[in-house]
């Protein structure tokens, strides 16, 4: 009885939400979207998403042609893109399904375990060379990013770099896989990925934003409860028009089930 | 009989026609769009599209160049007296900043009050230099003024050395880096992989046993067929650290890495292309000079190395062609920081690399996006350039064989 109730409302749901919708946009975002988009559908069976990448930039571009109904973004809309459409003479609305942590990353052998923001900002930007300068061996650092597509990319520079450009010429990689791996085989590298990639073969580094007061160890539990300072939230955007369309997609997402996949994904649930 | 014959001959004939007409004006199509979108960038301002600089009108300083706008920005440049001004600290503004010094309330239900709020603030600050969208910008305010805004110029495209086109508010783009880059990986990998292909060519073509040649052949076919992406994952987890540690380097990521996994690449094309050449020597020149006494080696030397001359420079521009546009291997291994390589043991930017890193996420029609498509420009008239070269040399040879 009760399964034959939950199918109707499916059912139900389903063909009020007109069926099909599609979710474009940030890459980090990407394993998230499909994962809910293959339970959601599985769930109900007359349900449609589709999703696709390209980058959080793409993703709102594509919401402003109208080409999709979501965009996934690992950025918030910039003040520009969201005027954009308010010329247009739309709303949009955003909604946080989940958020990422960054850890910092060196090669397992390195002793230094503890940076400041202000001390990897110098790195990143090339005033720090030598990890003798921040309590380490006498070693050239040798930074890793991410291409300049990334989210991450734009993330790491605003939150860390106070949006000061990275050093010219730092090595960069086009995929977080790349990273960990270079960083593996390369003792004085540095770089950094997102929480669920960590695995044994690099070393997360502590970090403080209070100035070396407090040095926090990226993981799950500390960036829920909010000591673990690189963290950034991962955003849905969708017109507000189309409001009846997304929301039961969006509501399975913030429930208790779809937040369960994010917890599976290795991203941290929204509550 | 025989007019349906013909009528379908014509119908055949005016389909190729049609077909090859329909090919050549799709490749200039695709040539003139390249072109098009890339000189475009000349035409863009250097400063983000869509947003001004704003100083206070107190402030000497009517222009400054690219380089300068970003070392500010960056805090690198923290006094006027720098770049010409008077001796003031500068204080960079970014527009989002205005919401920590006036509440939402005082910008005015549909931002209205905004310029006139940023007019205040900056004609209040004598040091600062404001980055604010151009539909905000405070022109024409008391104690506001425009920082001049020069377009993208040649020489700076051409001849600059920084490529940070992410930078705002005035991104980089100096491509010498990269053209130098993505010259110094390719004629690297063919120097390696021109005597290892050629001596294989030989040995196969004069050397070998049948039953040799019929092994070692379609291995050499085989490792053409290899998707460059497991080139590239090759390069990483085996070249890159071997490379580290053999010559006991910071980093493994290279240039020479970039070579190896191309020369690797560019092997089979070599090989295929140069031992073709060389068997198609005929009998009867290989005959006459045995025949007049010549050993072995030096009919190899002499007769069929000159003979096959214009094969083997086909082989040789070819294998340049796939390394200069090669992609995804190089980017996996060559570490893409687009610095000057001063050495083969740096990590390197090539062109390809570039674009196919960067293409995703360039607004479309911006500067970037432009400055990517002149990237292809520049690639397209580099391999053109060889192909002609090429042209050229096996014309030269054949007409001296006659």
């Amino acid at each position: 009885m009760k399964k034959l109730l939950i199918t109707a409302i499916a059912l139900l749901a389903g063909m009020t939400a007109a069926n099909a919708q599609k979710i474009k946009g940030s890459d980090t975002c990407l394993p998230l979207s499909q994962k809910e988009a293959e339970v959601y559908m599985k769930a109900n069976p007359s349900a449609v998403v589709t999703v696709t990448g390209g980058g959080s930039g793409v993703g709102i571009s594509a919401l402003m042609e109208g080409t999709t109904d979501i965009a996934q973004t690992s950025r918030r809309m910039k003040f520009n893109e969201k005027q954009k459409i308010q010329q247009n003479g739309d709303q949009v609305k955003e909604v946080v399904i989940a958020y990422d942590a960054l850890a910092v990353v060196v090669h397992p052998s390195n002793p230094v375990t503890n940076l400041t923001r202000e001390q990897l900002e110098g790195i990143f930007t090339g005033k720090i060379t030598n990890w003798k300068q921040v309590g380490g061996p006498d070693m050239k650092i040798i930074p890793y990013s991410r291409e300049t597509s990334s989210g991450t990319y734009e993330f790491f520079k605003e939150s860390v770099l106070r949006n000061r450009n990275y050093m010219n010429g730092i090595m960069s990689m086009p995929a977080t896989g790349a990273i960990i791996q270079s960083i593996s085989q390369t003792k004085g590298g540095i770089g950094y990925v997102g929480l669920a990639y960590l695995n044994g073969s690099v070393k997360p580094i502590h970090v403080s934003y209070d100035s070396g007061k407090t040095y926090t160890e990226p993981s799950v539990a500390n960036a829920k409860n909010k000591t673990y300072p690189i963290v950034r939230p991962l955003y849905y955007y969708y017109m507000a028009h189309s409001t009846d369309q997304v929301k039961p997609f969006i509501d399975y997402v913030l429930s208790p089930k779809g937040q369960a996949i994010v917890q599976e994904i290795g991203f941290i649930t929204v509550k | 009989m025989k007019k349906i014959r013909k009528i379908f001959e014509r119908i055949v004939e005016s389909i190729l026609t049609v077909s090859g007409a329909l090919t050549t004006i799709t490749i200039l199509l695709i040539t003139v769009f390249l072109f098009r979108e890339g000189f475009g960038l000349f035409g863009s301002s250097e400063i983000e599209q869509g947003y001004r600089l704003c100083l206070n009108t107190a402030n000497p300083v009517e222009r400054l160049s690219s380089r300068q706008i970003m070392q500010v920005f960056d805090y690198q440049i923290e006094n006027w007296q720098e770049i010409g001004g008077p001796d003031e600290p500068i204080v960079p503004f970014r527009f989002e900043e205005i919401f920590n010094y006036y509440s939402e309330e005082e910008m005015g239900a549909d931002y209205e009050l905004l310029p006139v709020r940023l007019g205040e603030y900056i004609a209040a600050t004598p040091g600062i230099i404001a980055f604010v969208p151009e539909q905000y910008a405070p022109e024409g305010m008391e104690g506001v003024k425009v920082l001049h805004n020069d377009h993208i110029s040649p020489a700076d495209f051409f001849g600059g050395r920084e490529w940070v086109p992410t930078a705002t508010p005035a991104p980089q783009f100096g491509t010498l880096p990269l053209i130098v880059g993505t010259l110094l990986v390719s004629l690297v990998a063919i120097l390696i992989a021109l005597p290892l292909g050629l001596g294989v060519a030989i040995y196969l073509s004069e050397l070998a046993s049948d039953r040799m040649r019929g092994i070692l052949k379609p291995a050499i076919e085989l490792l053409a067929g290899i998707p460059s992406v497991v080139y590239g994952f090759f390069g990483l987890v085996v070249l890159v650290p071997l490379i580290q540690r053999v010559f006991n380097l910071p980093v493994g990521e290279t240039a020479f890495a970039g070579s190896l996994v191309l020369a690797i690449m560019a092997l089979p094309t070599i090989i295929t292309v140069a031992e073709d050449a060389m068997r198609n020597t005929p009998r009867a020149m290989r005959e006459a000079s045995l025949a007049l006494g010549a050993t072995h080696w030096q009919t190899i030397c002499r007769v069929i190395i000159p003979y096959a001359g214009s094969g083997i420079s086909a082989a040789v521009v070819l294998g340049i062609g796939r390394a200069v546009g090669e992609t995804m291997a190089v980017l996996m291994v060559t570490g893409n920081a687009a610095v000057m390589p001063h050495s083969l043991f740096e990590p390197v930017r090539t062109i390809p690399a570039t674009i196919a890193a960067e293409l995703g996420e360039a607004p479309a029609g911006g500067a970037h996006y432009q400055a990517l498509f002149m990237l292809g420009c520049i690639l397209f008239v580099i391999t053109m350039l060889i192909s002609v070269t090429s042209e050229m040399i096996s014309k030269r040879q054949s007409n001296k064989g006659l």
